[in-house]
């Protein structure tokens, strides 16, 4: 279905990427949304602030990031499209809440303009450190989905992809940011509500009685209802039955988390989104995310300009991680060179997919700053001989 | 007791389902006409339960009810007896000798 | 398995205890142990629902973690069994997120007040429009009887093995200092006092905390030598002293001390939608729809 236009900002804007972001919650349907200020994200809430009062909603600032993570689950459980964002600290402090909307299957976004690390690091200075965080940031076996816009428009353009797939799923959606993505300003066109699709959530049409909060299809995704509609669920972070009633015992806890890892697993390739540049017939492949990726653009073409074959593989979903498409490459390339601002995460992840088929080398960057492009090429050009 | 030997004594009655009592004797405390005694019998879990030994002192005033934090006993008033509803679901699920 | 002293009428079948339909049947009997009373106060709250008048479809319960956060789980009502120490932020979204809903949080005092003390003072701040019941037992239940930030001065726990020399909360005068509009103390003895407390808490708008104070036979009495959970009621009955408006400052708990109970507080304020409507209305003038007034945002 189409956009609600009361949220759509239609037209041309000069804007940087955290507020291009909040642009793409409200043309998504956010209509609900608690934080708590954190460099660099904090100009998402401000704007959403500042435009939920006229488009229909609510914004809270909560007491902490503890506190905004949970109050998005039960505003999601009153009907509402919902997100929060944080940076890194805020990020730590969100993680059990990770669990709780995995395990009770709760339809949010938490957005993480991400910063330098650990521990209140570089406030005001990109880094890329968090990948691993939101994949196993929170204890126990669930799986998320998160993207990494590389611009403005696509912090738009990803944000309403972000809540189809929370929608779709049910599941918690990362849109993993960084300092300098947030900040950049560029040219983003937001267009006219009728040409945004946006996914409503998957509502029962059983009646109260023989609804079961977690009953599933083949899609292995639970319909919803919620509070207020006279369904009368219950809603645990326990280990639960298809009632949704605690259950603790192995069986119960096997056939849960068996679920809710395989509704992400078995729908891994309709969730794969990555660009490709020149990778057919590549000697040697670049693989990059978010603000890395324009960096390793212009290695990239130095490389090539240098009379080599290099191809470019850019993450735009990076969980669930596009791992049958990196195996495929892997027996006819001489390298994977992954730059990334951290000490090489997902390179664990290409390493993983290549499996031994050719060798990956990290670029890795403690942050602070963008990879300078020859950091880049030199690997290019070491992997390539 | 059997439910043959029964009649109509005082102002009302308790209902007990002895299986989900825990024996904690706040509704033999606190009765404000002391009708309630300790069973000598144990149930199913080893716990005595209520029984109404003073029949004609029970005036159905369901504060057993109010304290019971089981939800095994409540009382009720004979006249009021025909307003209470037929239960709606599965019974309360008997414990099961461990 | 049902005893009955009135012929004619088969427990089960004909007649059934009227807290039933309040509670998920399933799901009966419940964890607690003998002499608990959480389950006396869950008996207070459904008689306290049916004389407010609230359509139970539209009131949602939240609970955080331990042994009355369990509580969430035995209603038969929207019902939400969060992480510890959360219930009220999310109740907070929950209520935000759909004003016609009537949420409650029910939870303990380890889960309300320490963990979870943060968004307890925040929310009565806001006046937020929730009923918080806090059911006080002293100690940590579910964990094995540890200190809580109730624990009065004295008792021994677990993690605090020669006795407790933590002073403790007095939750009502935080509550009052907090801001909540409606205070209120009593024990599971004052069944019908905490009934008509929970009843006009539910009708009453805007952040309403109700304590009530219930024994731990298993971990806190027994291990401190005070009897069983009905040895702890009765002490409420004897010590316990009905003070209506008592100053809250005045009314905090020591051990086996005398306990000051009643309404201490009961006052108008905004809750944090009336307050963001009023306001937004008067700066944004025809440009602000007033949000959950006139109609729930789908």
């Amino acid at each position: 279905m189409h956009a609600d236009p009361r949220g759509v900002l239609t037209g041309v804007h000069f804007i940087d990427g955290d507020h291009a972001a909040c642009e793409g919650a409200l043309a998504a349907g956010c209509r609900f949304v608690a934080g708590y200020p954190i460099t660099p994200s904090t100009e998402v809430v401000e704007r959403f602030a500042s435009r939920i009062p006229t488009v229909g909603g609510v914004f809270i600032q909560m007491e902490d990031e503890i506190a905004s993570s949970i109050a998005i689950q039960g505003a999601a459980w009153a009907g509402k499209k919902v997100m929060t964002v944080t940076s890194g600290p805020g990020l730590s402090l969100m993680m059990e809440h990770v669990g709780l909307a995995a395990i009770t299957e709760t339809p949010c976004v938490f957005v993480d303009v991400q910063r330098g690390g650990p521990s209140t690091g570089l406030p005001t200075l990109p880094a890329q450190a968090d990948m691993m965080q939101v994949k196993w940031g929170s204890h126990g076996d669930y799986e998320v989905i998160a993207l990494s816009p590389h611009s403005p428009q696509e912090c738009f353009d990803l944000m309403i992809k972000a809540f189809n797939l929370a929608e779709t799923y049910r599941v918690p959606v990362f849109f993993m940011m960084d300092e300098v993505v947030g900040h950049m300003t560029e040219r983003v066109v937001i267009p006219p509500a009728e040409q945004i699709e946006v996914v409503e959530r998957r509502w029962t049409r059983k009646p109260p009685g023989e609804y079961r909060p977690y009953d599933t299809d083949e899609s292995l995704v639970p319909e919803m209802v919620k509070a207020g509609d006279g369904y009368r669920i219950h809603i645990t972070g326990l280990t639960h039955d298809e009632r949704g009633y605690p259950a603790m015992n192995p069986t119960a806890q096997d056939a849960m988390v068996r679920r809710i890892c395989a509704k992400i697993r078995q729908h891994a390739e309709k969730l794969v989104d990555v660009r490709m540049d020149g990778v057919e017939g590549a000697e040697v492949v670049v693989v990059s995310y978010g603000i890395t990726s324009r960096v390793a653009g212009a290695a990239v073409a130095e490389a090539r300009r240098r009379g080599l074959k290099v191809g470019h593989l850019r993450l735009v979903i990076v969980w669930p991680f596009p791992a049958r498409l990196v195996r495929e490459l892997a027996p006819s390339l001489k390298a994977f060179v992954v730059p990334e601002l951290n000490m090489g995460q997902m390179a664990l992840e290409v390493e993983r997919a290549a499996a031994g088929r050719t060798r990956t080398i990290s670029v890795p960057h403690a942050g602070g700053t963008v990879h300078e492009p020859e950091a880049i090429l030199e690997k290019i050009l070491e992997a390539a001989r | 007791m059997s439910e043959a030997e029964t009649v109509r004594r005082g102002k009302g009655t308790i209902f007990l389902r002895i299986e989900i009592c825990k024996g904690c004797s706040y509704c033999i405390d606190f009765c404000p006409t002391h009708c309630l005694e300790f069973s000598r019998e144990f149930n199913r879990k080893g716990y005595h339960y209520p029984v109404l030994a003073r029949p004609e002192d029970c005036t159905g005033c369901d504060l057993c009810g109010l304290y019971c934090p089981d939800f095994a006993i409540f009382g009720v008033r004979f006249k009021d007896l025909e307003k209470l509803k037929p239960p709606q679901g599965p019974e309360p699920l008997i414990p099961t000798r461990p | 398995m049902s005893a009955t002293e009135a012929p004619g009428f088969k427990l089960g079948v004909d007649i059934d205890n009227p807290v039933m339909p309040y509670l998920r049947r399933d799901r009966i009997p419940h964890i607690w142990c003998p002499g608990c009373g959480i389950g006396t106060t869950v008996n207070c709250f459904a008689r306290a629902l049916t004389e407010s008048g609230l359509n139970l479809d539209e009131v949602a319960i939240v609970s955080g973690i331990g042994c009355t956060g369990r509580v969430a789980g035995y209603l038969n009502l929207d019902s939400f069994h969060t992480t510890h120490g959360r219930a009220i932020p999310f109740a907070t979204g929950l209520k935000l997120a759909n004003p016609k809903l009537k949420v409650v949080v029910y939870s303990g005092d380890g889960d309300l007040f320490a963990i979870g003390g943060n968004h307890f003072v925040h929310a009565a701040r806001r006046n937020m429009d929730i009923m918080v019941v806090c059911v006080n037992n002293f100690t940590y239940g579910m964990t094995g009887g540890q200190v809580a930030p109730t624990t009065p001065l004295g008792p021994t726990q677990t993690t605090m093995p020669y006795g407790n020399f933590e002073n403790p909360f007095n939750l009502p005068f935080l509550a009052d200092a907090c801001g909540a509009v409606y205070v209120a103390r009593w024990t599971v003895y004052h069944v019908k006092q905490l009934t008509r407390a929970m009843k006009e808490g539910l009708n009453k708008k805007g952040f309403v905390f109700i304590e009530a104070l219930s024994p731990c036979p298993t971990l806190y009495s027994r291990r401190n030598r005070l009897g069983d959970g009905v040895d702890q009621v009765k002490y409420y009955k004897e010590k316990s002293v009905i003070k209506n408006d008592a100053n809250t400052k005045d009314v905090a708990l020591g051990f086996q001390s005398e306990i000051i109970v009643g309404k201490f507080v009961d006052r108008e304020r905004p809750t944090w939608l009336e307050a963001m409507n009023e306001h937004l209305g008067r700066v944004l003038g025809e440009r602000y729809t007033p949000y959950g007034v006139t109609h729930v945002e789908d």
